[in-house]
Parts: C-alpha cells; sequence; structure tokens
C-alpha cells in the first residue's frame, strides 16, 4: 500500500516520469500477467472491427484490410436492391420478435418454481429442466428431425393415431418459425429461470408475512410482491435480450435450413455465411454483416433509454 | 382460489412443464436400446421394446465417431488450458488495487461484449494468421471472453483479500509467487467452473469446425455428428453390412440407420450426462456470480 500511495502522490511534484518507471520497475509482474489477455483481445476483437473497414472497399487478399481500393456504399447499394433483402429482414425480424414474445415465459416458470415448497419435487423439477442446456445444438437439431420424420417419426405416428396424415414439417416454411422458436424454449426455459429464482430468493420475507396476516392470497402476494420485487432483474434482462435481438442463434438456423423451407428460414447471419465463407464475397458479406450489427446496436441503445425512461433500471 | 388450490395447480402447472421437457430425452435413451421396428412403427413410445444394443455395436464399429471423439477430447482439453491461461492472469491483475488505468483496461475489455468484427473480418484474421485447417483455429479464437473476465475478477476481490496479499509481498513475495502459490490455491471453484463452462461450450460447439476446418481428420464430433443427424450422410450405414451381413434390404437399413442415429445421440451426449448431476451446482454458481452488477 505504502509504495502505491507514495507513487501515485509524487505525480503532481513535477516528476511523473521517474514515478511511473518506479511504479512499473515494482509491478511489472502484474503487467506481464495482464498482458496475454489483452493481446488476446486485440488479435482476435480489435483487428476484425478494424477489418470492418472492408465493407466499404473491394477487399483483395493481397493488399489486405488497408490496401484494397475504396468503393464506398457500393456493397450496402447492392444489398439494399437485391429481391432477397427484404425477404431477410423480415425473416430476422419476426423470428427476433417470436422469441421476444416468449421473453415472460421463464419468468413465469420460475415463479411458480419459487412458489412449491423446498423438498424433492422442486430439486428434481430444476435438475431435470436445466438438463436440455447442456445438449448440443447438432444433437438438438438431430432430435427434432427424428422426431419429425414424416416415416419413421414420433411426432408423426401420434397425427396418424388421432386420424390425421402425416406431413414433413421440416420442408414447409409455414412451419419453420414454431419449429425454431418453441425447440429453443425446450431447451432453454428451465435455465433461463435461474437467475429470476436467485431475485425471488431475496424477496424480504417480512413482506411476505405482513401480505398474509392483511389477508393476501398467494396470488395476490406473487402479483403485488414478487413480481415488483424481481422488476429490476426482468429490466435489466430484457435489455440483454434487445442487445441480442438480431443474433437468433444462427447455429440453429442454419441447422434447420433447407431449399425448401429458405423461404422463411433465411436470415441475415445464415446470407452472411453463404456469401461471405462458402461463395467468398468477403466485401459484400461484411456489408451485409455491419448493417445487422448497427441495427442491433440501435436496438440496444433503445431498449436502455425506454427502459431508463419507463422504470429507472438500465443497463448505463 | 384459496391457497390450496393453488398450490394444487401450480404443482399441476409445473409437472406438465417436466414432463413436456423430460419426455423427448427418455423417448430418446428408449431409442436407441429398442428394436428399430418398434421404434419406427410408433410401438415403442415410452420405455424400450425388445431391447437391442445393435445401434450402439455400429457406432462404436464408426471411425469416423471414434476419430471425432479423439479430436474433440483433445480440443477441448486444449482449449481448457488456453482459456485458463489467458483468463486467471489477467483476472487476478485486475482485481489488483495497485494496476493504473483500471477503467480503460476494463472498457477496453467490455467494448467487445457490445461490438465486435463480426464473422467474415473474423475468419479473414484467423485465415490471415495461417491457422486454417489447424488445431488451433478451434482452441485460440473464442478462447476468451470479456462474460468470463468478469466473473473471475469478482471472485478473485472477494475471496483474495488485499492484506494477505500485502503481507506477502512485505515478506518479499513478487507478485508471480503471490498469484500461483497464493491467489490460485484460494480460487480453485472459480477455475473449476469456468473449466466447465469453457469444456462444455467447445464440446458442443461445431460452428468454429465448421468454418475453419476441411480436413476431416481434424473434424471434431460434432460436425461428424451433423453428417448423420441432420444432412442423413450415412457413413455410419456402412458398418450395417458388417455387423448382419444377410440384412440387405433398403428397408430394413433405412430403419437401422434411424436406431443409428438414436444411438449417437446418447454416444455423443453421455460424458455431459454423466458429469452433469455432480457439476450442475457449479454452473448455476456461476451464471450467478456473473449476473452480479457491481
Amino acid at each position: 500500500m505504502a509504495s502505491k500511495n507514495s507513487a501515485s502522490q509524487a505525480l503532481p511534484n513535477g516528476k511523473p516520469k521517474t514515478s511511473l518507471k518506479k511504479h512499473f520497475a515494482a509491478n511489472w509482474q502484474v503487467y506481464a500477467l495482464l498482458m496475454p489477455a489483452l493481446i488476446y483481445f486485440f488479435i482476435f476483437n480489435y483487428i476484425p472491427m478494424y477489418g470492418i473497414q472492408i465493407a466499404f472497399k473491394d477487399f483483395i487478399a493481397n493488399l489486405g484490410f488497408w490496401g484494397s481500393p475504396w468503393v464506398g456504399f457500393e456493397h450496402f447499394e447492392r444489398f439494399f436492391n437485391s429481391y432477397y433483402f427484404v425477404r431477410l429482414l423480415k425473416n430476422t425480424l419476426l423470428l427476433s420478435l417470436y422469441m421476444l414474445i416468449l421473453f415472460p415465459l421463464p419468468i413465469i416458470f420460475a415463479l411458480s418454481l419459487h412458489e412449491l415448497s423446498y423438498g424433492k419435487f422442486k430439486k428434481w423439477a430444476q435438475t431435470l429442466t436445466y438438463a436440455p442446456h447442456f445438449i448440443s445444438v447438432v444433437v438438438v437439431v438431430g432430435m427434432i428431425v427424428a422426431f419429425l420424420d414424416p416415416i419413421t417419426g414420433l411426432i408423426n405416428h401420434v397425427i396418424e393415431f388421432f386420424g390425421g396424415t402425416s406431413k414433413n414439417f421440416l420442408t414447409d416454411p409455414d412451419w419453420f418459425r414454431h419449429i425454431f422458436v418453441w425447440s429453443g424454449q425446450w431447451q432453454s426455459l428451465g435455465w433461463g429461470t435461474i437467475i429470476y429464482l436467485a431475485a425471488l430468493a431475496g424477496v424480504n420475507p417480512e413482506l411476505i408475512e405482513a401480505a398474509k396476516v392483511d389477508g393476501a392470497t398467494r396470488m395476490q402476494r406473487i402479483l403485488h410482491i414478487n413480481i415488483p420485487a424481481i422488476m429490476p432483474t426482468i429490466v435489466i434482462l430484457f435489455i440483454l435480450n434487445m442487445g441480442s435481438f438480431m443474433q437468433i442463434g444462427f447455429e440453429k438456423v442454419l441447422l434447420l435450413q433447407n431449399n425448401l423451407n429458405s423461404e422463411t428460414s433465411d436470415v441475415i447471419a445464415t446470407f452472411v455465411y453463404q456469401t461471405g465463407i462458402l461463395e467468398g464475397q468477403y466485401s459484400f458479406s461484411t456489408a451485409v454483416g455491419l448493417f445487422e450489427s448497427v441495427i442491433n446496436i440501435i436496438v440496444l441503445v433503445s431498449a436502455n433509454y425506454l427502459a431508463r425512461r419507463v422504470s429507472n433500471n438500465s443497463l448505463w | 382460489m384459496s391457497d390450496k388450490t393453488f398450490d394444487i395447480l401450480n404443482k399441476i402447472l409445473v409437472s406438465l412443464i417436466v414432463i413436456i421437457i423430460v419426455y423427448p430425452l427418455i423417448f430418446v435413451v428408449s431409442a436407441s436400446i429398442s428394436d428399430p421396428a418398434a421404434v419406427s412403427t410408433g410401438k415403442m413410445w415410452l420405455w424400450p421394446v425388445d431391447i437391442t444394443l445393435d445401434g450402439f455395436k455400429i457406432v462404436f464399429q464408426n471411425d469416423d465417431i471414434w476419430m471425432g471423439y479423439r479430436n474433440t477430447i483433445i480440443y477441448v482439453v486444449l482449449g481448457i488450458v488456453v482459456h485458463l491461461a489467458l483468463l486467471l492472469p489477467c483476472a487476478y491483475a485486475l482485481s489488483r488495487p495497485e494496476v493504473k488505468w483500471k477503467t480503460g483496461i476494463l472498457w477496453f475489455i467490455l467494448f467487445t461484449m457490445l461490438f465486435n468484427g463480426g464473422m467474415i473480418p473474423t475468419y479473414l484474421v484467423v485465415k490471415n494468421l495461417g491457422m486454417l485447417d489447424t488445431i488451433w483455429a478451434i482452441v485460440i479464437p473464442g478462447a476468451l471472453g470479456a462474460w468470463s473476465i468478469l466473473v473471475a475478477r469478482t471472485f478473485f476481490e472477494q475471496n483474495v483479500p488485499n492484506q494477505l496479499v500485502e503481507a506477502a509481498k512485505i515478506d518479499g513475495a513478487s507478485d508471480f509467487y503471490i498469484f500461483f502459490k497464493i491467489a490460485l490455491p484460494l480460487s480453485i471453484p472459480i477455475i473449476a467452473v469456468m473449466a466447465l463452462f469453457h469444456g462444455v461450450g467447445l464440446w458442443n460447439q461445431y460452428f468454429s469446425a465448421l468454418i475453419y476446418l476441411s480436413d476431416r481428420n481434424l473434424f471434431p464430433l460434432q460436425l461428424i455428428l451433423r453428417e448423420i443427424l441432420v444432412l442423413n450422410e450415412m457413413s455410419a450405414t456402412e458398418g450395417v453390412q458388417d455387423i448382419s451381413g444377410s440384412v440387405g434390404s433398403f428397408a430394413d437399413q433405412v430403419k437401422i440407420a434411424a436406431q443409428i442415429k438414436y444411438a449417437v445421440m446418447i454416444v455423443s451426449t453421455l460424458p455431459l450426462i454423466i458429469v452433469y448431476p455432480f457439476v450442475q451446482r457449479f454452473f448455476v454458481q456461476g451464471v450467478l456470480i456473473g449476473s452480479v452488477k457491481e
């Protein structure tokens, strides 16, 4: 402590350089511990950010990010004028909105779990519903494919059992969004309750007791004590959710996508993969990706602004 | 509604959700050990029917699966080592009060959560570093994220008291010594949590392998699974002839192929299933430490 204080207090005394030197001489090992991670972030996060400039250039591998010639907004214009632009934007937004509408489900499930008395049932319910979170997206999609198989699949056996005719859900554009979103809920509903349950555990028991004395029912206690108590958590998670608004977990979209359902399953991120990685149109796909990031940031900032105005809770 | 009715309705609701979530899992387990004919005709709907292990036999005879398994284990182990080697020193240093320009450094790290270069520029950087088609493309990009630094830093701040570090310094200990011999031994829980989080992520991810690897010999398990489960490229069915020689009809192959799929799901998820009950607690703690805002 003492050495640190004298070092920083030496600054106004007119010998900043020597004191800084002393500080580093005394503490160089701490900075050495810090460096590898900072270098990592520089290489794998900041150089790619620097590389975004190729969205406004014609990227030529030999010339690199910096040397490639400028073309202005050419790639953006091409994207906005292309016939798939409206479709990609619509699919991305609809899928995001669909997922956003289901935002309350983990909250309801958490409130419900919280009302269970402590015991084996509650523990089992939590352990079992958390489990799907750990299954890989490839296996989840594999399960979807197997269950929805038109000949051997479970779902179609059930439909046939009740007198319906089997159908191939995965090649039907009308079904893609439902399959994507609800399989996501299946996987993340339980895991999504953890933070809310922690917030609920922090509710002041005296409030609950006082409400009981006043004759409030369970439902009233949930509505007027529990929900207001976890409201800050809800708002923060909602903003975070908005921050990844357009990032819809496209790794799963990519797996569920096929030529027949692409009318609804084509989203911006899969398009970036398609044109960038598969077709090598690096500049064009970077421009498309940048368009998505910019919308994301606008959504995040507006959500944060609204939350601050409405509820006094916000990320910053 | 009286409290008693509420209680009963609530229990029914939770039970229903649990059943909906657990049923597909039970079905997969049962289907993997049932007679494929019973599964594909819908006779098997909950518990196994005519138990057989043929599906697993075929899966274990498949070289691609073994190769994928081996590659994934290498990526997970190496990936965890790289992750911890970058994460722990940095998080510890950021927990120390004497470090200068800390706000700036934290912003440098946090900004990466808000904005990133996107898929293509990141891909080009990895490509330029000559990492394509090497283990490093899987292990290094994505080895470190801002979130884990925040979590680990909070842990160090709370569990490695400043007085202890200062006392060690007065006794002449260097920062390296303090980090390795004092801070790390006090931080086993967070090291375990971080290693598990990162390990599970690496075990389950397929996308970076998809874009960075084209050499089949380097494919992790998830890419092999993608071929079998999603693309229906049944290189796994090559084993069908081996095991059942006479069974040649196309219909039989289709049925067995379906059973192989269920067996593959089990085999690939098995390590996580075995570890899960023991580590669930750690994961929950990890999420909670991460959600604490300062």
